[in-house]
């Protein structure tokens, strides 16, 4: 996502698309009460799908490497990962897809984990037929994804350090000493913070200041 | 802490607070109050002629009112900047016809009455918030009798006892009768561990405290008898069980019971009973001194700086931080960083490694000097736009011009743009576009939900940063709730533009929640203030229409509120069930007859 740069190929809309669908099993996680296969087997018969499997673990290095060969192998253009919260690992399959030329925004992720298997413990055909609506979703959505790409602005090297007690302080000096400006505020007269009225401190049982 | 003082790279504003921070990662403008001083920070050399002249006296805060100071003062010897401070609401006067006793007595004349609170811009690429912990306060567990009893003290008057820098120059007294107690007993998770007062969390110092503080009163004092109340010792670190273990070696009586009253005895001691859980006999202690073990509770500071950056907290008040394992200092908002206490109750090792943890992540973020943009904002088309002037008034950053007198389109200063969507929502002209969350692409989703079984459906829009975490949160503990519930994602509540409600409904949606933020951490400043407006007027136009406005929810849900989360799923899930087929299908039928006028005049 940091190195999000232009010249990723470019989609726009309503242009014909080459889908892969990719359904974690997240070791059992997700597979213990999502049937997996069964999932991955119907969004396949989906359109724009041209590759749709399940998968042991797919942010692992394995799991990841498989995608990539098959997003250069048939040409496809936007992936969906089924697995857990975007929140956990888009930044993950952004970079992945970046890495074989895709523009990070033609990723879409359904959240099977933490929003389906998760909480539908109990319930594994209701969780399975949920969790074939949620692929239908972002299969529909990554159809209408574009290409976007961020803009580089400068950056002000120096740091706000909110608090002088014993965190405040560590943090100014380690900013410091590798060179970058810090702006270190505290609303007592004196920094140091409750350590400082500490007598001696485990382990060295000296005094903290 | 002198590093800091002399570190050519670090300006220290002490006696100073941030009062507001604009822009975004990479650029925030902060501004600072730094509060006056009245001596001046360089030339004092905090000799203390000052202090020996000043009538004023006054408790000591650095040593928990133990001793005393004047109104000039400096806070402890080691105090960084190393200058005198004037207390000016304590003063007699800075007139100096009043009292002036402090600068007659300063040679260097660094005293300065003349000087005033001033405001401090500063630019910065990026925030860590340490704001550390507020002591808890062991008044309301009355049954302990810290305010009633003199000889009844907090870990931390304790620590300013026995410190060679404090009141007594570290001889243990009591201060009822200036003798040596010969007994102390200390009690553990004070304000902790308590779903009743104080906090339910343990504080994860107390226990190590205490046991280091046995330690110390054996070095100095063998003979001494201490003994500890505790409901379990948690001494998990590294060395910490040796600690425990030496402290036990050396005669230090742990007893497992917390005491359920303490009295004072005529000679000021005190009487402790309680039921020793491990005999489960009810037993008397007298001592001549006891300790609480208080717990560490959020700083009070953490709500200002929440709002100020949008940022969140747990139900304990502490900050939240963007991932529990993965991003533990990383704040959910870019480019802030959390460090020590703020983020939980923890000791000092824990504290620096967290600060280290958190310059490093500052320096990752900035080392190549320049910073990518989040690309998710928003675009006007130019020739949809009526120059209404609406986007402009509901973006909470003020990234839109619009010129409605010379009829000039909407410009979107896209630095400036956090992509909350507000404004596509309510552009009635459908002239803005919301990268990676457009109309399109939403519709589709709600398309494909509803396409089949859609009265089996509950269609929950949740913004990204509470109630989708609060979704993911309830995920991570395993709460159950119905699998009816299917949730579409945008950055803000904001974006939930009426239109998408609407086809919801037309599609055959039996109930549609609108889920985000609290009112007051929306993470895009006030943006869901807007969310609710819409919603409001939703409800009643639906009244209008005959269809019940109860199918559409809107709800708060933040990101620390899992629980809550499954909660609210279970109640859509009832109203779902109210919904009949007919009321369904009567909604369709008013919604396709009324489409053309629903969709361009509601």
């Amino acid at each position: 996502m940091e190195e999000n740069v232009a010249e990723n190929i470019s989609m726009s809309p309503g242009q014909v698309v080459r889908i892969g669908v990719y359904v974690c099993h997240c070791g059992l996680n997700i597979s213990r009460t999502i049937n997996c296969e069964y999932v991955a087997e119907t969004a396949s018969a989906l359109d724009g799908v041209v590759v749709s499997k399940d998968i042991a673990y797919a942010c692992s290095e394995p799991g990841q490497q498989e995608i990539k060969e098959d997003i250069l192998e048939h040409g496809l253009d936007r992936i969906v990962v089924a697995s857990c919260s975007p929140r956990l690992h888009e930044p993950t399959f952004r970079q992945m897809i970046q890495s074989v030329g895709l523009n990070p925004f033609l990723l879409e992720m359904a959240n099977l984990r933490e929003q389906c298997s998760w909480v539908h413990m109990n319930e594994p055909d209701a969780a399975t037929q949920k969790a074939v609506t949620q692929v239908k979703m972002a299969v529909s959505r990554a159809r209408m994804l574009w290409s976007l790409a961020g803009e580089r602005v400068p950056l002000t090297k120096r740091t706000l350090v909110i608090g002088g007690g014993i965190a405040g302080i560590q943090a100014s000096l380690d900013l410091a000493d590798n060179g970058y400006e810090v702006i270190l505020v505290e609303k007592k007269p004196s920094i140091g913070g409750t350590m400082a009225q500490l007598d001696k401190t485990f382990p060295t049982m000296d005094c903290s200041i | 802490m002198t590093d800091v003082g002399r570190h050519p790279k670090i300006k220290l504003h002490t006696m100073s607070e941030v009062i507001a921070v604009e822009g975004y990662v990479g650029n925030f403008n902060v501004s600072i109050l730094k509060r006056a001083r009245y001596v001046d920070e360089k030339d004092c050399t905090a000799c203390g002629d000052c202090a020996k002249a000043c009538p004023v006296v006054r408790p000591d805060e650095f040593n928990v009112g133990l001793s005393t100071r004047k109104a000039i003062f400096t806070p402890f010897p080691q105090s960084v900047p190393s200058a005198y401070v004037v207390n000016i609401n304590e003063c007699l006067g800075h007139n100096p016809s009043v009292c002036a006793k402090c600068m007659d007595a300063c040679e260097k004349g660094c005293i300065n009455f003349h000087m005033s609170d001033e405001e401090i811009k500063e630019r910065v690429g990026s925030i860590v918030v340490a704001t550390g912990l507020e002591p808890y306060d062991p008044t309301e567990l009355d049954e302990y009798g810290y305010t009633r009893f003199e000889n009844v003290l907090t870990s931390l008057e304790f620590e300013r006892l026995i410190n060679a820098g404090g009141p007594t120059k570290g001889e243990l007294i009591r201060s009822t009768d200036r003798r040596r107690p010969k007994s102390i007993g200390f009690i553990q998770c004070v304000g902790s561990r308590s779903v009743r007062k104080g906090g339910n969390y343990c504080s994860n110092v107390c226990c190590m405290n205490t046991i280091k503080s046995t330690l110390v009163l054996k070095e100095h004092y063998p003979d001494v008898n201490i003994k500890v109340f505790y409901i379990d010792i948690r001494a998990f670190g590294k060395g910490f069980e040796d600690l425990y273990m030496r402290s036990r070696r050396s005669g230090v009586n742990y007893l497992r019971g917390l005491p359920g009253t303490v009295e004072e005895l005529p000679d000021r001691s005190l009487r402790v009973a309680v039921e020793n859980t491990a005999s489960g006999v009810l037993e008397f202690h007298d001592l001549d001194m006891l300790v609480l073990a208080i717990g560490i509770k959020p700083a009070k500071s953490a709500q200002k700086i929440r709002e100020m950056l949008g940022l969140q907290l747990t139900p304990d008040g502490f900050f939240l931080e963007a991932h529990p394992k993965l991003q533990p200092v990383d704040a959910a908002t870019r480019g802030v960083f959390y460090a020590g206490c703020a983020e939980g109750p923890k000791d000092i090792k824990e504290s620096v490694t967290q600060a280290s943890a958190a310059a490093a992540r500052s320096i990752r973020l900035m080392h190549k000097g320049e910073i990518i943009t989040e690309p998710i904002t928003s675009v006007v088309i130019p020739g949809q736009c009526k120059s209404c002037g609406i986007c402009a008034e509901v973006c909470p950053y003020n990234a839109i011009t619009v010129d409605v007198k010379k009829k000039m389109p909407a410009l979107i200063n896209s630095a400036a743009c956090a992509g909350c969507g507000t404004c596509a929502a309510e552009c009635t002209f459908d002239a803005i576009i919301m990268n990676h969350f457009t109309d399109d692409q939403i519709i589709c989703q709600i398309d494909t939900l509803l396409e089949d079984k859609a009265q089996e459906k509950v269609l929950v829009f949740a913004c990204n940063w509470c109630s989708y975490a609060g979704a993911d949160y309830a995920g991570v503990s395993r709460l159950q709730y119905p699998a009816s519930v299917n949730i579409i994602r945008t950055m803000c509540s904001g974006r939930v533009d009426k239109k998408f409600i609407w086809h919801a409904f037309l599609k055959g949606a039996p109930v549609v929640l609108v889920s985000g933020c609290h009112i007051g951490d929306c993470h895009y400043i006030d943006a869901n203030h807007w969310t609710q407006k819409r919603v409001q007027k939703l409800q009643k136009r639906m009244e209008k229409l005959g269809i019940k406005p109860d199918r559409l929810q809107l709800e708060w849900i933040s990101a620390a509120e899992g629980v809550r989360f499954a909660g609210v799923m279970n109640k859509m899930e009832k109203i779902r069930q109210e919904v009949s087929s007919q009321e369904i299908a009567d909604t369709i039928k008013l919604l396709n007859r009324r489409k053309k006028q629903a969709l361009s005049s509601d």
